[in-house]
């Protein structure tokens, strides 16, 4: 048995938190605070994960391996690490849950430690997707992230709660299983499911496709993981989910489990099927770039600012899919950055929506208007997420968006056009997001019952606080997440180049 | 690939039927304490029966080990009336532990609790199942299934007061007299086409290509209708819903286990054996027939037929007992997909995939049904919509029905994830996409109609906040088969997995 490594540990501290739970905790109030410190902790641990990230080392460290199921023909292993992709996916998941348990504290009152026991599941759970090495442990994970989400939205959701998760559920479970069988042809070719392993046999050529199975196979998992970020046009689920989901539910939803779809492309559909992915690149980037202006536009129609926030992921994620496959490092670098971005900002957007909501039960926006006058603290924090998500230059929206669209319009598997439509998605992204502020927190306090709307309250202000921290210092500071994320991001790039330049010779 | 002999070893003989023989006194037992005993010590036989049974179970799985020392090897005994084999050990374990689990369920349930016969009657059964397990022998296999089934009839029809039981007791009876007929038929025709009784030397004359092929074809197709029957895989399903339902739950909970797990043993054993691959002959004993083509395809085809109606019959259905009718139909349908891969690849991943499946399986189908049994119980209802609000009634116990519900559905961590992932994964191996992808296509159906029941329970107000009562015996149902679930999905699935594997080596055998 060799050490345990960092990454293990960060990964089962939601579960031994949970498991201390069930055995000590006897009332709301310690479930409340066990959730939190134990996410709190688990944080914590995982910033030890970037100090001892060793940014010389492209392909994974802190990795963990142990035989799970051993049969004859083929293995399943608990192999677990990290390497520049994953490495801030996990920090963005150990850094959300924390705010997520914080701002349901007021709003969930009913059947509170179900929710926090699902909570932990559900960080459990999303991080086991991130670290997992192995495709058969992937899809454990990916699965078991439906039962807590499910449940968050089906028990503590708004009126259309239990169409929302039962959509959900299916919409997604539909999408995985063609993975599934994916996961299955491929494994039985291999003898593994360790995706390591797997790319090494590609590499010697002792394990190699024909075109049309690779593309095959790269459907198959495409599909699984466009139906996760969503894209257009698979992503009817998403606003049913987010609108009716309660709050926490909403951010860790817009910020963790959709990126478990883009991950999905960069730690699998690239490097596993190279070839298929160079063909397939420009139809995905235009299916981002349809996202883009749809999600935006459709933004700009809405009256329910839960929605609206909801369209604006699928234009955001559009944005990532966009500079993923533009198959060069900014783009991908910029993808994965814009990953955590809309984590942050989407994730706070929620929050801002989950405040008013609470206060006055309704999301419209026709409700609102003037409430800076109102709650100027609460104003002024929205006004800098607002910001943020349409991507002013010095907030972090703007670095992830600017890298994607110069590593697209640099790009050589897609066209340059992409990049011009794209572009105009940032200026839609303007107009939507200028709109609801404008209609909702400017203008004149004309109604009765939002006058005496109270300000922020402690447990809301220590949520976002963390939010506006990220959106400065991932303005200014760009360049020391980059730095960790190079060395993969180049492999990653010179693997999917080299195996294009050698199937063209 | 092994090979396998005739053994007259009187020792041999005692352990390859120790669990049958020690069933006997269990029931014995059992008869005789339920005259001595008075009115209320009478309630404590369900105990002895279904601890008795839980007790055997532990000792064959003990043996199981044992074999695997080569303390005993794998041999036919008894004048070759019943293999004692990997196989035989790992579904005695499960058909055995479903029977004691049916008991233990028994003693909440109202007119059955303290009658030792019934108990009696449900360990003869078990008996039955357990020899269907290791039969070898055309007779054996006639009487074992015989002797599993007519206990059956009358364990479905036991509440004679009840109208609804009668009618699936006799129903069941007179379809299941049909299909016995039927297969009945197919051995004897089987029997007169080569004057042999022991299914592995009916297996080599047969693939000798000596004898005609339509009366062979007839009979198979005569034995398979049979053995369709007993697993309730379509066309010969349309009595599950309504025994199901009518039955005393704790025998719809053995009918869907223990009855469906020996039959499926013996299916694969007997099909192997009497219709083998021409792979495993040939180069023995020069064999130029094959016809395992034929009933792989059949098994193909009901796989399909039974995932896909048991799926969609099962969505409209309000009643608890009836939707898990239907999806043990489903069940049947994967259970037939694992079937259909065995023949194309010979390293056993099939019947591995199968055995795991089934155990699993058992585990799963029996925690639902003692739930059923305590929410019927508690609100006097079996609708699915009585169940709302569980969740708040009794967090446990909605917990556990998800764990069961969520294992059916095969969502990980529970065992029935592992179990279809790895019939899955045989029938890719297969090459049966197409079978595969009508298996994905279900699976998103049936996740469907077990989450209905999730949501009834967690996300619907109850009518009362009186939390269900879990009496002792259920304590131990539960905690037995939700551990299993939970383990056999995560920490165990190796030495399970490794144990099928060797259960689906012993398939593949040649007799010298």
């Amino acid at each position: 048995m060799e050490d345990i490594s960092l990454v293990t540990v960060v990964f089962m501290l939601p579960l031994v938190g949970f498991v201390l739970m069930l055995i000590f905790a006897r009332n709301d109030d310690a479930y409340r605070w066990g959730a939190l410190v134990t996410s709190l902790v688990t944080f914590g641990v995982s910033l030890l994960l970037v100090r001892h990230f060793d940014t010389s080392i492209a392909g994974l460290q802190m990795v963990q391996k142990a035989d799970w199921i051993t049969a004859d023909g083929f293995t399943i292993r608990y192999y677990v690490g990290i390497d520049g992709i994953s490495v801030w996916l996990v920090l963005l998941t150990t850094f959300i849950m924390p705010l997520a348990i914080l701002i349901s504290f007021r709003a969930i009152q009913e059947r509170v430690p179900l929710y926090y026991m699902f909570m932990l599941i559900m960080e459990w759970a999303m991080l086991g997707v991130f670290v997992a090495q192995d495709l058969f442990l992937f899809y454990v994970f990916w699965e078991i992230t439906l039962v807590p989400m499910y449940f968050l939205i089906g028990i503590w959701g708004a009126e259309q709660r239990i169409y929302a998760a039962v959509k959900f559920f299916l919409y997604t479970m539909a999408g995985s299983l063609l993975m599934l069988l994916a996961i299955l042809w491929l494994g039985n070719q291999a003898g593994t499911f360790s995706v390591p392993d797997i790319l090494a046999m590609l590499k010697s050529g002792e394990l190699s496709f024909s075109t049309g199975t690779e593309r095959l196979l790269f459907l198959a998992f495409a599909i699984a993981f466009a139906i996760k970020v969503p894209m257009w046009p698979l992503h009817s689920w998403l606003p049913d989910a987010h609108v009716q989901a309660p709050t926490a539910g909403s951010v860790i939803l817009a910020g963790v489990l959709l990126k478990m779809g883009t991950y999905g492309f960069v730690r699998f559909n690239l490097p596993l099927f190279p070839e298929a992915t160079k063909t397939f690149a420009p139809y995905f980037a235009a299916l981002a770039v349809i996202g883009i202006i749809y999600g935006a536009w459709v933004s700009y129609g809405q009256k329910d600012m839960k929605k609206l926030v909801a369209y604006s992921s699928i234009s955001h994620l559009g944005f990532v899919m966009l500079g993923i496959f533009s198959l060069n490092p900014a783009g991908i670098q910029g993808g994965i950055l814009q990953m955590v971005n809309h984590g942050i900002s989407t994730g706070g957007l929620f929050m801002i929506v989950g405040v008013l909501y609470e206060r006055r039960h309704t999301k419209l926006m026709k409700a609102f208007g003037g409430i800076w006058k109102a709650m100027p603290l609460y104003s002024g924090v929205a006004l800098v997420i607002v910001l943020s998500s349409m991507g002013l230059p010095g907030l972090n929206g703007f670095v992830g968006e600017f890298t994607i669209l110069l590593g697209s319009a640099g790009s050589h598997a897609i066209s340059w056009w992409f990049t011009a439509f794209a572009a105009v998605g940032v200026i839609l992204a303007a107009v939507y997001m200028l709109y609801m502020f404008n209609t909702v927190f400017m203008g004149a306090l004309d109604k009765e019952e939002n006058k005496n709307l109270p300000d922020l309250r402690w447990h809301e202000i220590y949520a976002l606080i963390p939010v506006l921290v990220m959106v400065f210092v991932i303005g200014v500071q760009a360049s020391y997440f980059f730095n960790l994320m190079d060395g993969s991001v180049a492999q990653l790039v010179e693997h999917v180049n080299g195996v294009m330049s050698a199937a063209m010779r | 690939m092994s090979e396998l002999t005739f053994s007259t070893d009187t020792l041999a003989s005692v352990i390859a039927i120790l669990p049958e023989i020690l069933m006997v006194i269990l029931a014995v037992a059992v008869l005789t304490l339920d005259m001595v005993w008075g009115k209320h010590q009478r309630a404590a036989v369900g105990y002895l029966a279904g601890g008795g049974l839980l007790a055997i179970a532990a000792i064959v799985w003990l043996f199981g080990g044992l074999q695997q020392a080569e303390a005993l090897p794998d041999q036919l005994l008894l004048g070759g009336m019943v293999r004692h084999d990997a196989l035989a050990h790992i579904f005695r374990v499960m058909v055995i532990a479903a029977g004691g689990f049916a008991s233990l369920m028994a003693m909440d349930v109202p007119k059955v609790r303290a009658r030792g016969d019934f108990h009696a009657l449900l360990i003869v059964s078990v008996i039955g199942g357990s020899l269907v397990s290791a039969a070898a022998d055309l007779i054996m296999v006639f009487l074992a299934l015989e002797t599993l089934s007519i206990t059956l009839y009358v364990l479905a029809g036991y509440l004679r007061d009840d109208d609804k039981s009668t009618e699936a007791g006799l129903k069941y009876f007179l379809f299941g007299a049909f299909a016995s007929a039927f297969s009945l038929y197919g051995l004897s025709l089987l029997y007169g086409l080569t004057g042999q009784t022991n299914i592995y030397k009916l297996g080599q004359i047969l693939s000798s290509g000596t004898l005609n092929d339509p009366p062979i074809v007839l009979a198979m197709l005569l034995v398979a209708l049979g053995f369709a029957f007993k697993i309730s895989a379509v066309p010969f399903h349309f009595w599950t819903p309504d025994v199901y339902e009518g039955a005393p739950t704790p025998v719809t909970s053995l009918l869907s286990t223990a009855s469906k797990a020996a039959s499926v043993a013996l299916f694969l054993r007997f099909m192997l054996a009497v219709f083998p691959p021409r792979e495993l002959l040939g180069a023995v004993t020069g064999a130029t027939r094959d016809y395992s083509v034929l009933w792989v395809e059949l098994a193909a085809v009901m796989a399909a037929l039974s995932m896909t109606l048991g799926n969609i019959l099962a969505l409209v259905q309000t009643n608890i007992k009836r939707l898990l009718a239907y999806s043990t139909i489903a069940h049947a349908g994967y259970i037939l997909m694992g079937i259909a891969a065995i023949s194309t690849n010979k390293s056993g991943d099939g019947a591995a995939a199968v055995t795991f499946y089934l155990f699993m399986y058992v585990l799963s189908n029996a925690l639902a049904f003692a739930v059923v049994i305590l929410f019927a119980n508690a609100t006097g209802s079996e609708e699915i919509r009585d169940m709302a609000g569980m969740s708040r009634r009794s967090p446990w116990l909605a917990l556990a029905m998800t764990l069961a519900l969520l294992s059916l559905a095969g969502i990980p961590p529970a065992a029935g994830f592992v179990g279809k992932f790895l019939i899955f994964r045989a029938t890719v191996d297969a090459s049966l996409e197409w079978l595969a992808i009508i298996g994905v296509l279900n699976v998103i159906v049936a996740l469907y109609y077990y989450l209905v029941v999730v949501k009834v329970m967690y996300m619907e107000m109850p009518s009362s906040e009186e939390p269900v009562t879990v009496s002792v015996p259920y304590r131990w149902v539960l905690a037995l088969t939700s551990a299993g679930v939970l383990l056999f999905g995560t920490v165990l699935v190796t030495p399970l997995l490794n144990w099928a594997m060797d259960a689906a080596h012993a398939l593949y055998v040649v007799l010298l």
